[in-house]
Formats: structure tokens, C-alpha cells, sequence
């Protein structure tokens, strides 16, 4: 199937908003994806026609609604090749996720000087988490170094692994850097020690194909509004053995077996780590995002998005004093930057001018700043709506911050 | 005779009423580039003072803050690391220095809506900038509160 972004932008009702009498410029796509039509529509549809709760209603609404939202696990299940529906438990969002795995794991298989190893490049997300429950049970985070490109320095990992070591917890795709991980080997080097793995793929699963049989990795964290879905929803992928094993991490309606004021039984997974009425509708347009992606292929918008990320790299090169942070082989359309020694807010609040969304900061990775001891940067994530015509713009703009500022 | 913060205000709206709209940024009359020039003209601070003490916490760029009591005025000092926010910092200054506590403590501060900057900043800047002019009017409490006692 041929890619026509045009045909693509035209599904996507903001994008045609001014912003400042200019067109919109959307580049902040690892914050947040913009929606398209029939996403938007899913969820309005749904508390339109079929809105009431699941699994346990008799009547004709509740059916309509328990099966779509069942419907969402299986297309959820399909789009990551997931061998078995139970094993994606709908969450909030990857932190969500995350914060899940490192609670009801540390719970059953964490102990005193027990080691978690995660990476340099991680969110906040898959550092905090993992610190809170390391703190709790004493045991120790272990960080594995990065080189002046942004990538994993793959020696360092393995001496972090011995019989101490726990799990592994790696984002798949740095939200800061655009470095694609090479997450199969660090899995495959992880198993050879029967450490599993958790990947966060809040970046990737928009981005690129997903397989996590392929991968063979334990658990798998994303989130539906980096994906072109609401917000609100997400998915933990974990593999059905080990997530037998874990005890239940929030306890509430659905999730239970049977109930007495002595004892309860928990209901078998993915039910029992879906305590409480979950988000119904947003789960519904989580499907709707995913139909999308399918429709217009994700190797096709790999493909586009790696041609937006060339163009943008070497439009922004030919700057001077243009420094771009995370520079490795494997990378996707992410690029951080700081032009000469201005400040990222100066010069996101001019870029913004243009009518152009950035994002400015430290991109929720305080350590990865600290590493490469900066403040934060200027950060320009693209997405399958972008055009190379939005990439000239920002060069544009920046430009004119150079201009106001040196 | 000093202008009071109401005339200083009003001619710092008259004079930002000169240039291009904020919005109009490939106007090189533009109010920024107003604002990053009087940042630049304002009087560098003492190295020694640009330490964590005064520091405002919760600006998302570094402010520094301080002040003196003069003749029962406030004089403020005070640098930021970022360029904007430094102009943002000469146009309290310049409303704030060498005015009475009470006049500051009493200040309405709508004149920065009203030249249209509040709605140009990134909320983390407004926010910045709440924050900035509370210090300022707490160090005028405090100020105000030490003087009376002198006088007791």
C-alpha cells in the first residue's frame, strides 16, 4: 500500500487548527499522538449507544460493551502477537504498567540485596518505580552505562548480571534520544541467566512492529495516547506463567473469585489485575487506534517516520551551533538539541511562535541529562502525520531564535 | 519625586505598545526582542548572591533574588539564567525597586496581562512568574514587619 501523508493528515481534525494565524506544527509526539477521526468518534459513539458496565450484566447493553472491550484485548493481543488474550491487562498507561510489575513482582521474587538492573536513558517512569519497591524491600538498583551517542554499552550490561539479579527493566525506544535498544539481545543475554525482562515501549508501539513472542520478553508496557488512542488507557503485556505467579496488585470488584469476610480467591488473569470498573470507553477507542495502524501499516509508517527523522537530521545539521543529543545507529524519530549555549526555553517559547509544539526540559529524565550535564534540551518527535515541509518550518524557526538570542 | 508602580506600569505598557504583537515573531520590531534587550541592560548581580539560598523555588529557570532596605524603600537585585525570564525580571524590578512595602505589598499586577505577556508564556513561566512577584511582595511583608518594629 502506497503512504500518502496527505490522506493521513486529513484524519486528524487538530491538525488543521491555527495556531498564532499558522498552521499547526505537531512535534511533540513522544509526549502525546494527536487522534484520529475514528477514534474520537469511537468513544463518543460508545457512551452514545452502548455505554454500561461489563462482565457481570445480563442485559442487552452490557453484552454489546463487554464484547467490544473484549474485543480490545483481542486486537491488543494480535497487534503484539501475544500468544494468549489473557495475558494484556488493560492499565491507566505504562507507568501504570510499570508501577504494577514492580510492586506485585518485588512482592513474590524481590529480596534483601537482590539487584534490579535498568538503564542510563530511562524515563522516570521505569526509574522511580523500580527505586520506590528497591528502597522497600532492600535491595539495589544497578544502571547499565551509555556511550556519547546515546547507546547502551552492551559489555557493561552483562557484567551487571549474576545470580543477584531480579529483572531487567529497559525502555525499548528512549524518549529523549530516539535510541532504538537492542532489546532481543539483552533479552536473549538476560534469559541466559533466568533473569526476565520488562520493556517499556510507551515510544516504540506506535512506532515500529511489535513481536513479543519474537522478543521473548517477559512483561511489555505501552500506552494508548502515545499511540494515536486516548488517554487513560494502556497495556501490560506479561507472559501467563509468571504473571500466575504474581499476587494481585489492586484488590476491588471483577477481580475476585469468591468473597468472604475470611477469605478471598482471586480471579484468574487478565481479570485479576483489573480491579474496579476500568475505562470502558477509552479502552473502545484504543481499538479504534489500533484498527488505524493496521489499516495504514505499521512498517509503512517505520518506513515514512525514519524518512522524516534523515530529512530533519540533516536539515539541522547544516545549523551552526546546531548540537543534536543521541546520535546512535538504530534510532527513530526523536531528535533533542541545544543551538549554541541558548537556553531550551528561550528557545521553545519563540519556536512556539511559529506555531510549532515542541517540548523543553528534561523530558522526565533527570539522570540522562545529569549524564550528558545539561539542563535539558530542546526535543522535535515526529510522528506519521509530519510533513518535510513542517521539518523546513522549525529549521525556520530556529533560525529566528538564533537571531533573538546570540 | 519617584513615579508610583501605577505610572511606571502604564509607561511600560505605552512603551511595549511600540512594537510588533509577541505573536508576530518574524518581526524584528517585536515585543521579544524589547523584553531580551531590557534582560540584557539590567545590572549584573553579585556572583556571591547567585547561591541556593536565593534561589526561587519552583521557577523552572534559575532566579535569583535579593534585596535592601533604603530610606524605607525596597531596592531588588535579581538574575535569571534564561534570557525571557531575565526581561520579565527588569519589568518587576523596575515596578517594584524603590517603592514602599505597603505600595508593593499592595500592587496590582494586572498591567502584565494587560500588555499581553501573561498569555504568551508557557504555563511553567507563568507559574514562574506568580511566584516570582509573591517573593518579592513576601520580602516587602518582611520588610514592612521590621520596620514597625523599629519604630516601636
Amino acid at each position: 500500500m502506497e503512504f500518502d501523508v496527505k490522506k493521513v493528515r486529513a484524519d486528524f481534525p487538530i491538525l488543521k487548527q491555527l495556531i498564532y494565524n499558522k498552521p499547526l506544527v505537531y512535534f511533540d509526539n513522544a509526549a502525546t499522538t494527536q487522534k484520529p477521526l475514528s477514534v474520537i468518534e469511537s468513544i463518543s459513539e460508545y457512551y452514545k449507544t452502548i455505554n454500561s458496565n461489563i462482565h457481570r450484566g445480563v442485559h442487552h447493553l452490557s453484552i454489546l460493551a463487554t464484547n467490544q472491550y473484549e474485543e480490545t484485548r483481542e486486537i491488543t493481543q494480535k497487534f503484539i502477537n501475544a500468544k494468549n488474550k489473557s495475558e494484556i491487562i488493560f492499565t491507566r498507561g505504562t507507568t501504570e504498567s510499570i508501577n504494577l510489575i514492580a510492586n506485585t513482582f518485588a512482592k513474590r521474587f524481590i529480596n534483601k540485596n537482590d539487584e534490579v538492573v535498568i538503564s542510563t536513558m530511562e524515563h522516570h517512569s521505569n526509574i522511580v518505580p523500580w527505586q520506590m519497591v528497591c528502597e522497600e524491600r532492600e535491595a539495589k538498583l544497578k544502571v547499565i552505562p551509555i556511550n556519547e551517542s546515546g547507546e547502551i554499552i552492551f559489555e557493561e550490561f552483562e557484567k551487571l548480571l549474576n545470580e543477584k539479579t531480579k529483572i531487567v527493566a529497559i525502555t525499548h525506544i528512549s524518549n529523549v534520544l530516539g535510541t532504538i535498544n537492542p532489546i532481543k539481545k539483552i533479552i536473549e543475554k538476560a534469559h541466559s541467566y533466568n533473569i526476565p525482562v520488562l520493556i517499556d515501549g510507551a515510544q516504540s508501539s506506535a512506532h515500529m512492529k511489535v513481536d513479543v513472542q519474537e522478543l521473548d520478553c517477559d512483561f511489555f508496557c505501552f500506552s494508548g495516547h502515545k499511540m494515536y488512542g486516548p488517554t487513560g488507557i494502556g497495556v501490560l503485556y506479561g507472559k501467563e506463567k509468571i504473571l500466575d505467579e504474581l499476587p494481585p496488585y489492586q484488590g476491588g470488584g471483577d477481580m475476585i473469585d469468591k468473597v468472604t469476610f475470611e477469605k478471598t480467591t482471586y480471579n484468574r488473569i487478565p481479570l485479576k489485575f483489573e480491579a474496579g470498573t476500568q475505562n470502558i470507553a477509552d479502552a473502545i477507542g484504543l481499538k479504534a487506534a489500533i484498527e488505524y495502524i493496521n489499516k495504514t501499516g505499521i512498517n509503512n509508517i517505520f518506513e515514512y517516520e525514519d524518512e522524516i527523522l534523515k530529512y530533519a537530521t540533516g536539515k539541522m545539521m547544516e545549523i551552526e551551533g546546531m548540537k543534536i543529543y543521541g546520535t546512535a545507529k538504530n534510532k527513530t524519530s526523536v531528535i533533542s538539541f541545544l543551538i549554541g549555549n541558548i537556553k531550551p526555553d528561550d528557545a521553545g517559547e519563540i519556536i512556539d511562535k511559529f506555531g510549532i509544539a515542541v517540548r523543553t526540559g528534561h523530558h522526565c529524565a533527570q539522570p540522562l541529562m545529569d549524564w550528558y550535564k545539561i539542563p535539558g534540551t530542546v526535543r522535535a518527535s515526529f510522528a506519521f502525520y509530519n510533513t518535510k515541509e513542517e521539518i523546513d518550518m522549525l529549521v525556520r524557526a530556529i533560525e529566528r531564535v538564533k537571531v533573538m538570542f546570540l | 519625586m519617584t513615579k508610583s508602580i501605577k505610572e511606571i506600569q502604564d509607561e511600560i505598557i505605552e512603551e511595549f505598545s511600540k512594537y510588533a504583537d509577541w505573536s508576530d515573531i518574524e518581526n524584528d520590531n517585536n515585543k521579544y526582542f524589547h523584553l531580551i534587550e531590557l534582560g540584557r541592560a539590567l545590572p549584573p548581580i553579585d556572583a556571591s548572591v547567585k547561591n541556593d539560598k536565593n534561589i526561587i523555588d519552583g521557577c523552572q529557570s534559575k532566579v535569583w533574588l535579593t534585596a535592601k532596605v533604603e530610606n524605607g524603600k525596597i531596592i531588588y537585585f535579581a538574575d535569571s539564567n534564561t534570557e525571557i525570564t531575565k526581561g520579565i525580571i527588569s519589568l518587576l524590578i523596575r515596578v517594584f525597586s524603590n517603592q514602599t512595602p505597603d505600595d508593593i505589598i499592595n500592587a496590582n499586577m494586572d498591567f502584565l496581562k494587560n500588555m499581553g505577556l501573561e498569555n504568551h508564556l508557557s504555563p511553567t513561566r507563568a507559574n514562574g512568574l506568580i511566584i516570582m512577584i509573591k517573593q518579592m511582595k513576601l520580602y516587602a511583608l518582611a520588610s514592612k514587619a521590621k520596620l514597625s518594629n523599629k519604630k516601636v
